[in-house]
């Protein structure tokens, strides 16, 4: 049975402008073991999409109106407010963007390592210690003791994100969401952080949901990838089949705008216009009106999902057609 | 220079090159003279009682009103002159150090906690927690301060206890105000939503994360205020809704002195220069604190 399945989620934002609608109608399922990279340009709905299965949506703004989030068995949007606090960090774990300020400047690293770990578990005292140590030892810390008597201003960026990197697995979760983890770190660093995370899920049996935007990251440690454009899930499946044969237009664009090396002078392929105002009310497929192989049909109706191979599914009219 | 401050190191390294006095700002200096002035100010109260060369509260008519050692007619047993009970002017000033630092450092604390706590929920609840507490803020920052302490003063009785309590109900605001800004760009920080995700209750979040990201500012605005609740206090004494005579409260000893001035001037002018010391002191170590700790708050 699949570890996290989510079924038709739609998460509305009220904005100043009208109700953004956020996800819309978002189905995936991840099994143990399993890393889904989640693409999309900003603004797609991919962090709104791991911050509803959190439950720790913009407050008063954000909201889940409809849909159903099962983890390890459990309805997460049944769940009151002081249940999910022993879901967040005990199953579903996190690590954010920015590892500068991830960290809470006025503690050393051992204490908030050690405030991770007692949160979900009962250890105090030298057997609390001890297992902060190796915790960072399990990310490639070396000389941990010395670490965790360190301020965050003490480390160095790539040093501080593998410690919000220990903290998210200290419980170990069921399910750690990356989101953009290596945005800000240098490249050698990057692949190092990068190293880790894949190493990661088979280690401990957790699933993880990495957001990125880079095509290049998905490739190297992703089992399946889901592509999210205005809200939904346009095309899903193994990365593998993904990358050689996209079905659905925007994929296709996103794979031709990428770089390659000894491809020559080639130019790239941009993806023309803006993406659709999620706020405004929208008739058929959102990607129409920047789709190259637009036909009558996508300005009047939504394609539905539909399978393409064994696990790939895409929404688009001319999956539905061939 | 260097051997006489207890500076922390890169204040040292700051100050060490120019041997020439630097200007009163020079960043990360320790100030030396107000926090002498403190220190003498906290030694003077916590010994009173030892210190007193007479009982403050011994009255003699027939030794009333006699000037300062230095002037005709002054007796050593007498320094700073008697009031016009009689009482021996210096023992008195001494003894109010007492009561000024107690009323400023407790009031400060009591005012400091209801801020915060008040700061602390609005900024991390926000919505309508958030509008109800800064409305209630805004309007406790709309009263004057002496009025204000004035009148809750006089209807609940002057006392030791109710001075405090009251400048404290109406001192608490400023706190609320600048603490709430504080934690709102807190909220902000990974570190906060990443300590949501390990899955830390409200409760935990404000005493774990904010509080203590909250502590310099905190610390830098109690300095401030002390001084200006001595300032308070002293006001209160003066107009006879503060500290009950006969302790020695420096603001009712100028009252007591007011009629005099002319002729036993001294009555009203040690306390009065005590006030001015002190609240001086602070104000010096307050501003020089900010600076060091947390210079954004300039403004405040």
């Amino acid at each position: 049975m699949a570890l996290l399945e989510i079924e038709d989620l739609h998460t509305h934002l009220a904005t100043r402008w009208g109700t953004v609608r956020a996800v819309e109608g978002v189905t995936l399922s991840l099994a143990a073991g399993e890393t889904l990279g989640l693409v999309g340009e900003s603004g797609s709905g991919k962090t709104m999409l791991c911050l509803s299965i959190l439950r720790l949506l913009p407050r008063p703004a954000g909201r889940i109106v409809a849909g159903r989030i099962v983890l390890d068995g459990e309805d997460l949007l049944a769940k009151s407010e002081r249940e999910m606090e022993a879901v967040r960090g005990r199953k579903v774990s996190m690590i954010l963007q920015d590892p500068m300020s991830s960290l809470n400047p006025v503690f050393s690293i051992g204490m908030q390592v050690r405030e991770a770990i007692a949160i979900h578990h009962r250890v105090r005292g030298r057997a609390l210690a001890e297992r902060a140590e190796r915790l960072l030892e399990a990310v490639g810390i070396s000389s941990p003791a010395a670490r965790l008597r360190a301020f965050p201003h003490q480390l160095s960026g790539g040093m501080r994100q593998r410690v919000v990197g220990a903290m998210a697995i200290s419980a170990p979760p069921r399910l750690l969401i990356a989101d953009e983890p290596t945005t800000s770190l240098d490249l050698t660093i990057q692949a190092q952080y990068l190293r880790l995370l894949k190493e990661l899920p088979a280690r401990h049996g957790l699933a993880m949901i990495f957001v990125t935007h880079n095509l290049g990251i998905v490739a190297k440690i992703c089992d399946r990838v889901a592509v999210m454009y205005a809200g939904r899930i346009v095309e899903a499946g193994p990365v593998r089949r993904l990358f050689t044969a996209p079905a659905h237009p925007y994929s296709r664009a996103l794979l031709g705008s990428i770089p390659k090396v000894g491809a020559g002078r080639r130019h790239l392929t941009a993806i023309d216009g803006q993406p659709p105002d999620l706020a405004a009310p929208r008739t058929g497929c959102a990607f129409a009106p920047r789709c190259p192989a637009i036909m009558e049909r996508c300005r009047t109706e939504e394609p539905p999902e539909t399978a393409v191979d064994a696990g790939h599914v895409a929404r688009c009219w001319l999956t539905v057609a061939s | 220079m260097r051997a006489e401050s207890p500076v922390s190191a890169p204040a040292d390294v700051a100050a060490a090159p120019d041997a020439a006095p630097a200007s009163a700002h020079a960043a990360g200096r320790w100030p030396i003279i107000s926090s002498l002035i403190i220190a003498v100010f906290v030694l003077v109260a916590l010994l009173a009682p030892v210190l007193t060369p007479a009982d403050p509260y011994a009255q003699s008519l027939r030794t009333r009103l006699k000037p300062p050692v230095w002037e005709e007619g002054g007796t050593w047993s007498r320094p700073l002159g008697t009031d016009r009970l009689g009482r021996d002017v210096l023992s008195r000033v001494i003894l109010g150090a007492r009561i000024s630092l107690a009323v400023g450092v407790l009031t400060v604390f009591l005012a400091g906690a209801i801020g915060a706590t008040v700061g602390l929920t609005a900024g991390y609840y926000g919505g309508r927690v958030d509008a109800i507490l800064m409305r209630a803020t805004d309007a406790t920052l709309s009263f004057p301060v002496i009025l204000l302490a004035l009148i809750l003063a006089t209807t609940v009785g002057p006392s030791f206890a109710n001075v405090v309590v009251a400048v404290a109900v109406i001192l608490w605001a400023r706190y609320a105000r600048v603490i709430r800004g504080e934690v709102l760009s807190l909220m902000e920080r990974d570190f906060i939503a990443q300590a949501r995700i390990a899955g830390c209750s409200g409760w935990r979040i404000i005493t774990r994360h904010l509080f203590p990201n909250t502590l310099n500012t905190l610390v830098v605005l109690l300095t401030l205020q002390v001084g200006y609740v001595i300032i308070v206090e002293a006001s209160l004494s003066f107009l006879g809704a503060g500290i009950p005579p006969p302790t020695p409260a420096w603001g009712s000893m100028i009252a007591e002195g007011r009629d005099y001035i002319t002729s036993a001037w001294w009555v009203s002018l040690f306390p009065g220069l005590a006030i001015l010391l002190v609240v001086l002191a602070f104000n010096l170590f307050g501003d020089w604190l900010r600076d060091t700790l947390d210079p954004k708050l300039r403004q405040v």
